[in-house]
């Protein structure tokens, strides 16, 4: 009870009102309530096709891809609706970045890679872009593999430094939330170990998402937890209520690895 | 229990696949086998042709007639059957089957009316290699065979036998440079002076037709005009000069006795090949190699060089790149990333792609119509008025021809462009576009040079195509014998009006219209040989950039 009023004095940074989401004529969320916290890590987990990723894509408007995706509800960051018309897409996606499932660099050097969040807003400062580079790739605890070699292709890195280098690109454009869409799927334990670790150093500058089919996984990294089935949001709660005592049966049932 | 069967059946067999491998490798090795048997055939007949042959001197006496005496050189040799000899009305020993058979090439057109003789080895007599044997390549004519026995300078004998053979050799390097001058001046500056001469009529024309009054600008123009015609003087009166400077001349004694006396400004060159040691003919082979590539052609395309289709195909193909590539792009582009996915883009599709199955020569008769006789014609009636009748742009040139190949090649821009932009994961756009780039700038920055390996492919196709295409533009632009290069040192330098010289069509051309086909025949081989190496020179580059691309954005598996 302590650490729900805990909680609740934090400042929310994304405030989740009633979301209803269709492809098509076929919905994929069902009412979804929910506030994420600032510089917290929220999970979310739940059985595949959930819709813990398609609720994950509607924070920076990635749905907006899909055809005939149509969003209902509110999603507020600092009051501001992202889905309202006056609102600029691209704002949104500098506001918050994210981390795909597989590791995506572009096809270009690890300085570029970096780099590119800035080079889109116009900054062709050396300087400032030598700043930003070496301050996003340490943060990413990456700077020391790759410092000989910032000019080299990214796509040479193994996997689990490309997806450093993902989260390094992500955090050079200064994003008040990063979301992390089963970031660890595609690596091996030790570099999961990695990419955790670092989602810990993270989140005291970030609010921090997470996506993840590990359980293990979302009780090891995050303060929050969210559970979702066949797009509902069941319960949410802190991580060790969710884990130990949670509400609800199917959560229950999940947890202890009766389906899913 | 049974022992495993060691009996391999006909169904196993077939069961492994290796049925298939062995089809597939069987169809791999007859691919490879026509492939290498053309360039071979293809290279030898073409290179063998600048090797200098032996001269040969003969008693020839046909069956019913007089002996005569033949040098030339061994052109081909072949049997035919007896009996189509007998049809000829030549008499053949009767048993005899096959009867071997020489062409010789004996040239002296001007004397002989032909080239070539042929002759039944049986009936020759005396078949010498006369060291003294001299052949002359001539500017006119074809080549001269026979003996060198005087050269005179401005009809006055100056020497005579080997001695004439001696001071050939200084002679004529004198003579063929003061050719050179004559036609540095006649082809470049007399060229020069009636290109402006003609922009000065027209500008005079256009001021009439404009109404204009001054009659200040009608002097300029004379004045610019009386001056053009002064410096044209000159330079008749230099040609003049030069001419009297050329006069010398030599006398060959053909192979039946006969006395020609041939000017030494209408000799190429002169040699004994019978004495030629083996490094002075590989030399020899050497320069006529780089005459055929750099030198202009002679005799009705039959003799010289084909420095104009070289020159003009390449620009062709490089116009024509350079309007089909971008254009392809863009409209790939937009197909696949910004055009609704519906039932009209799938038309479109259906039709780009079914564009680039139709035949050529459909695209030439579009190109003459819509291109040249409809744009063209505008363009001329807006632009040049003043030039009209004469049409500018209004008759085929090398501009319509190339945007007809490029029209013809888009197509295969366009589809695999296509297949490139589908082929790049949605992961890497997506990161794109998570950073806060728009649809362009993710467009921009990341996918389209992705995808310029599959741009590049399809401009490789696009050349390899355009490359080798004559039908079309025997209707658009290409000719025959165009009178000058499109590039050359009077303003605006590139001149895409010019009607110009295409090597495709240059072997049609010596191949099928020549009028001495026999003697024209090396040098279809060789014009082939140059448009393959041409294209696999043309295509080797694009291939070499793309691997450069394809190095700078690998690894995109997945």
């Amino acid at each position: 009870m302590s650490q729900t009023n805990n909680a609740a004095s934090k400042v929310v940074a994304i405030e989740v009102r009633g979301v209803n989401l269709f492809y098509g004529a076929k919905q994929a969320l069902f009412n979804i309530n929910m506030d994420i916290l600032k510089n917290q890590v929220t999970a979310f987990i739940g059985p595949s096709g959930c819709g813990k990723s398609t609720l994950l894509r509607c924070f920076n408007r990635m749905n907006d891809l899909v055809e005939g995706c149509r969003v209902e509800g509110s999603i507020r960051m600092d009051g501001q609706d992202i889905y309202s018309p006056d609102i600029n897409v691209v704002d949104v996606r500098r506001r918050v970045g994210m981390v795909f499932q597989k590791p995506n660099p572009f096809p270009k050097s690890i300085y570029e890679n970096v780099a590119y969040g800035l080079r889109i807003q116009g900054i062709q400062d050396k300087k400032i872009l030598d700043e930003v580079v070496e301050r996003s790739l340490k943060r990413a605890a990456l700077w020391d593999e790759v410092a000989d070699r910032l000019h080299e292709n990214a796509m040479g890195l193994s996997g689990g430094q490309q997806q450093r280098l993902v989260i390094a690109r992500a955090i050079a454009i200064e994003p008040e939330v990063i979301l992390l869409d089963e970031p660890c799927s595609a690596l091996d334990p030790i570099s999961t170990a990695k990419v955790e670790e670092l989602i810990d150093e993270l989140k005291s500058q970030f609010t921090i998402v997470i996506v993840t089919h590990n359980m293990q996984q979302a009780a090891r990294v995050s303060d929050y937890t969210a559970f979702m089935y066949l797009g509902e949001l069941i319960e949410a709660a802190d991580t060790t209520t969710i884990f130990t005592n949670p509400k609800d049966k199917r959560t229950e049932d999940y947890i202890t690895g009766r389906y899913g | 229990m049974k022992t495993h069967s060691s009996k391999y059946t006909i169904s196993d067999w077939y069961k492994s696949g290796s049925p298939w491998i062995w089809l597939s490798a069987g169809a791999i090795s007859v691919c490879l086998c026509m492939l290498l048997g053309l360039l071979f055939w293809v290279t030898f007949n073409g290179l063998a042709y600048f090797w200098p042959a032996d001269v040969v001197n003969v008693a020839y006496t046909p069956s019913n007639g007089q002996e005569v005496r033949l040098l030339g050189e061994v052109y081909s040799r072949e049997t035919v059957p007896a009996s189509r000899l007998k049809d000829m009305g030549i008499h053949v020993p009767e048993g005899m089957e096959r009867v071997e058979r020489w062409v010789l090439k004996v040239g002296n057109r001007d004397a002989f009316g032909r080239d070539f003789q042929p002759v039944e080895v049986m009936f020759l007599k005396e078949i010498q290699r006369p060291k003294e044997a001299v052949v002359l390549e001539r500017r006119e004519w074809g080549n001269a065979y026979g003996v060198v026995t005087a050269l005179k300078e401005k009809g006055q004998v100056i020497a005579t036998g080997e001695d004439a053979w001696k001071q050939l050799a200084a002679r004529l390097k004198r003579a063929n440079e003061l050719e050179n001058q004559r036609m540095q001046i006649e082809k470049k500056d007399i060229g020069a002076i009636n290109y402006k001469l003609e922009r000065l009529r027209l500008e005079h024309r256009g001021l009439e037709l404009k109404g204009e009054k001054d009659p200040a600008k009608y002097e300029a123009i004379e004045r610019r005009k009386e001056a053009l015609n002064k410096e044209y003087d000159a330079l008749r009166q230099k040609l003049v000069e030069l001419a009297a400077l050329n006069q010398d001349s030599l006398v060959l004694k053909l192979a039946n006795g006969q006395e020609r006396e041939i000017p030494l400004q209408k000799v190429i060159r002169c040699y004994r090949p019978n004495e030629m040691s083996g490094m002075a003919k590989a030399w020899f082979y050497v320069t006529k190699l780089w005459e055929f590539l750099s030198a202009d052609p002679r005799e009705a395309n039959s003799e010289g060089g084909v420095f104009p289709c070289i020159f003009g195909t390449v620009v062709m193909v490089l116009i024509m790149s350079i309007l089909a590539t971008p254009l392809g792009i863009i409209t790939a582009v937009y197909l696949k990333e910004y055009a609704k996915q519906g039932f009209l883009t799938r038309f479109i599709r259906i039709a780009v792609n079914n564009l680039a199955g139709v035949p050529s020569i459909v695209y030439g008769v579009f190109g003459l119509g819509f291109f040249v006789y409809s744009l063209g014609g505008n363009i001329d009636r807006i632009f040049y008025p003043e030039a009209l009748p004469q049409p500018t742009f209004g008759s085929p040139g090398l501009l319509w021809a190339s945007i007809t190949l490029a029209l013809l090649t888009m197509p295969v821009v366009i589809v695999s462009t296509e297949e490139g932009l589908s082929r790049i994961p949605r992961a890497i756009r997506e990161g794109s576009l998570a950073l806060g780039a728009t649809k362009a700038e993710t467009l921009w920055r990341i996918v389209l040079p992705i995808a310029s390996p599959a741009m590049m492919t399809g401009l490789i196709l696009a050349v390899a195509r355009a490359a080798g295409e004559v039908a079309p533009l025997m209707l658009v632009g290409v000719v025959k014998l165009a009178p000058a290069l499109p590039l050359d040192g009077n303003f605006p330098f590139l001149h895409l009006e010019r009607k110009f010289m295409h090597l495709g069509f240059h072997i049609y051309d010596v191949g099928f219209q020549s009028p001495n086909i026999e003697a024209a025949r090396p040098l279809v081989y060789a014009s082939a040989l140059l448009l393959i190496i041409l294209v696999i020179a043309l295509n080797m580059t694009a291939i070499a950039v793309r691997n450069r691309l394809r190095h700078k954005y690998k690894a995109l598996e997945g």
